[in-house]
């Protein structure tokens, strides 16, 4: 019954094109494992997606109403968390551990089934979903898939890029390989991050990680350089706050090179390309591609006109292109809120919130939420942003005259440091208890 | 085993834009929900630095949104997020924390320095931290099981003058040693 692995891959890998064709008005094709595992016997949500926003949303559906059965679907055994794989980077921290969760206590606390399978299609009509354990109905679906690489428009990306030149934008094997090649780069080296246009994952992670690795440099190989080559023509988060550490901390280690979009790259030659002509070449060399919804929600026909993000109901984060399926954390478009942690697990709360409402037709209820992003500046420093957000003319909205960034003094920074290590505790305890 | 599915994605894209239906402003759970990233689900901090909220008093809890917000207390988060809100979100927020269960983390303390706290906390604090910083007066915090570095930080704050006592607390504060005052936040800590 099983199929050929690398037959899967590259079926999943054609899916996204059927599934777009589709909506064109060709025939979909879709493949997976058609058996039904796990019959649905009363009401049940299914969640795609163990990270930021999925494993919050299972829980808080359960916490709200515990019969409603949900089944959270996640392809790996553990989650590796993102925020803070900058420190491992930059040698502040010995290994992931810290950054490491399981699923077994959101199944022993709150009765939350785990599915560890891929899933390779969606059926909004007969509400089921696809994967490679077999498939599953829904009453209603929760997509947090995260975000995918737009590779394709990238001259020279392969399949094997990656392994040379990390994006290391998902946390795991990728953040692994960038500190190992940091290590082996010898003193006098030169660095190079390459970030994408906004919108991305993280609005101020690639500043952060300028920041760690500028430190690390410093600290071990204080003749190499470092350059950030920014897509954008100016940094798009916490402005004041990373130049001012870049100009007090990392001067002569470190450059900030704006508007300069990657359109090529040479992993053998440790090479990318601005535009496709001018190069760039460094010896070790973070090449971040620029971002879309996670594959599954592309080749479900979630994506908006944009082809990269889910256009969603601030309210309910419901699909505008699916009934019953919603969509939160980076693959949603959901307004003023970032693509951060905090917005992924603020946005799950208020879709398990009106899900459970329309389940038991109740009445919705209106999004409050909040974003707060902490980023580490050295070894001991951090500064933060924060928004709180609400609906306003059915779009959510930054709460006016609030949130905005530290002192840019930093004389709040160490105490920061302190409470940005309890945030990940907390949150990453919501997420796995 | 593959399977072909067609017409799915056909039937799908007829779908039109959900409705915008009316929906009721945030209930208190809504807005207190969002605070859980930091304060952990419910408030129950799982963060040492980070103070539970759960089953705080929602005096306390009220008093500290509205002294955030104007700035009479320092702060370094909690002053740009208070000002995103209302008297009457404060008032909802403290009235769904105070309902939660308390929670007691598993924390290190020093027991010598405990016992020695709960005499001082009896003879100095009780008055206001009353039935062991169990329960507060008005919008005195309760204390008990609160995490100890939270606790640490407050009091330095406290004794730099950074955070302003109440007169009636730096009254009992003021004439004790350091050590006496950090023997109190131990004993608060070793509360279960
Ligand atoms: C370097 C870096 C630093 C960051 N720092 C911070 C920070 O300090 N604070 C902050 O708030 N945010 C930070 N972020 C952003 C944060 O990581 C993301 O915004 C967050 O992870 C989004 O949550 P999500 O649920 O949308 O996606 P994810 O957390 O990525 O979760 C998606 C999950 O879905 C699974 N999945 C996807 N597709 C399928 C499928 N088809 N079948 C089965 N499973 C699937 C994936 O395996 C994954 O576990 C950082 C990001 C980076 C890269
Ligand atoms: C970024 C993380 C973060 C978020 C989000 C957050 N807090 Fe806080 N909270 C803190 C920190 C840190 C402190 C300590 C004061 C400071 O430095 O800001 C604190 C302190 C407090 C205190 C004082 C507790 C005491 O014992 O005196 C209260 C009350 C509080 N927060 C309520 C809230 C509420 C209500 C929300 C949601 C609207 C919220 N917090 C959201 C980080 C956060
Ligand atoms: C007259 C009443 C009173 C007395 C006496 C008093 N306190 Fe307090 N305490 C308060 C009030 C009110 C607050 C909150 C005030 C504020 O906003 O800072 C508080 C806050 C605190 C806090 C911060 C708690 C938090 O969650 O942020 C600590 C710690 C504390 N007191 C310790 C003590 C100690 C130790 C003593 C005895 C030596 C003491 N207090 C005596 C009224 C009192």
């Amino acid at each position: 019954m099983t199929m050929d692995r690398r037959n899967f891959i590259k079926l999943l890998g054609g899916a996204s094109t059927v599934a777009l064709a589709a909506c064109a008005g060709s025939p979909a094709v879709s493949s997976g494992s058609a058996a039904e595992i796990m019959p649905k016997s009363g009401r049940r949500v299914v969640v795609v997606g163990g990270g930021y926003g999925g494993t919050i949303a299972a829980k808080y559906v359960r916490m709200l109403d515990a019969s409603i059965e949900v089944v959270l679907i996640e392809r790996n055994q553990q989650y590796v968390s993102c925020p803070f794989s900058n420190y491992y980077i930059g040698g502040l921290i010995s290994d992931l551990t810290p950054l490491t969760i399981g699923y077994d206590k959101l199944t022993a606390n709150h009765g939350v089934k785990m599915l560890h399978a891929e899933v390779t299609a969606i059926d909004p009509a007969a509400k089921k979903v696809v994967t490679t354990e077999g498939t599953l109905a829904y009453d209603r679906l929760i997509v947090s898939p995260g975000v995918d690489f737009r590779t394709e428009e990238i001259e020279g990306y392969g399949a094997d890029t990656a392994d040379v030149i990390p994006h290391a934008w998902k946390a795991g094997p990728q953040t692994l390989l960038l500190r190992k090649q940091l290590e082996a780069m010898p003193d006098g080296g030169k660095v190079i991050i390459s970030m994408p246009l906004t919108p991305y994952r993280c609005p101020p992670g690639p500043y952060e990680r300028a920041c760690l690795i500028a430190n690390y440099l410093k600290t071990h190989k204080p003749k190499s350089k470092l350059f950030l080559l920014d897509a954008n023509p100016d940094v798009v988060s916490k402005k004041p706050l990373f130049t001012k550490a870049w100009s007090t901390y990392y001067k002569g280690i470190f450059e900030y090179v704006p508007g300069k979009k990657i359109t090529k790259v040479s992993a053998g030659d440790k090479t990318v390309f601005v535009e496709g002509i001018e190069d760039h070449k460094g010896d070790v060399v973070n090449f971040i591609p620029p971002q879309r919804a996670g594959r599954i929600a592309v080749a479900a026909g979630l994506v908006g006109d944009d082809k990269n993000w889910c256009p969603v109901n601030a309210t309910t984060f419901e699909s505008a292109k699916h009934k019953d399926i919603h969509v939160i954390g980076d693959a949603s478009v959901a307004g003023a809120m970032p693509k951060s942690g905090y917005s992924a697990n603020s946005e799950a709360k208020v879709c398990a919130t009106n899900v459970v409402a329309l389940m038991n037709g109740k009445e919705t209820i209106d999004l409050s939420g909040i974003n707060v992003c902490y980023s580490a500046i050295n070894g001991d420093e951090s500064v933060s942003i924060a928004g709180i957000y609400k609906v306003v003319d059915g779009k959510i909205a930054a709460v006016p005259n609030s949130g905005g960034i530290s002192p840019a003094d930093f004389s709040q920074a160490r105490l920061e440091r302190i409470y940005a290590e309890s945030w990940l505790r907390n949150i990453l305890t919501e997420m796995s208890t | 085993m593959r399977m072909q599915w067609n017409g799915w994605a056909l039937a799908a894209c007829a779908v039109g834009i959900s409705s915008m239906a009316h929906a009721a402003p945030p209930s208190p759970a809504m807005l207190s929900n969002a605070c859980a990233g930091c304060h952990g689900t419910l408030g129950g901090s799982a963060g040492p630095s980070m103070p539970s909220l759960a089953s705080q008093s929602k005096h306390a809890i009220v008093e500290a949104m509205k002294k955030f917000k104007s700035g009479e207390r320092p702060s370094t988060i909690m002053g740009r997020i208070a000002k995103g809100y209302s008297d009457a979100d404060f008032a909802a927020m403290g009235e769904f924390f105070s309902k939660q269960k308390a929670h007691f983390p598993e924390q290190k303390f020093d027991a010598a320095k405990a016992d020695k706290g709960g005499l001082v906390q009896e003879k100095h604090c009780g008055r206001c931290h009353i039935d062991d910083g169990k329960d507060g007066k008005e919008d005195t915090p309760i204390t008990a099981g609160q995490w100890l570095p939270y606790l640490q930080i407050q009091m330095d704050q406290y004794l730099s003058g950074k955070r302003r006592m109440p007169e009636k607390m730096a009254e009992k504060v003021k004439p004790l040693s350091k050590e006496d005052l950090d023997a109190v936040m131990h004993f608060y800590a070793s509360s279960k």
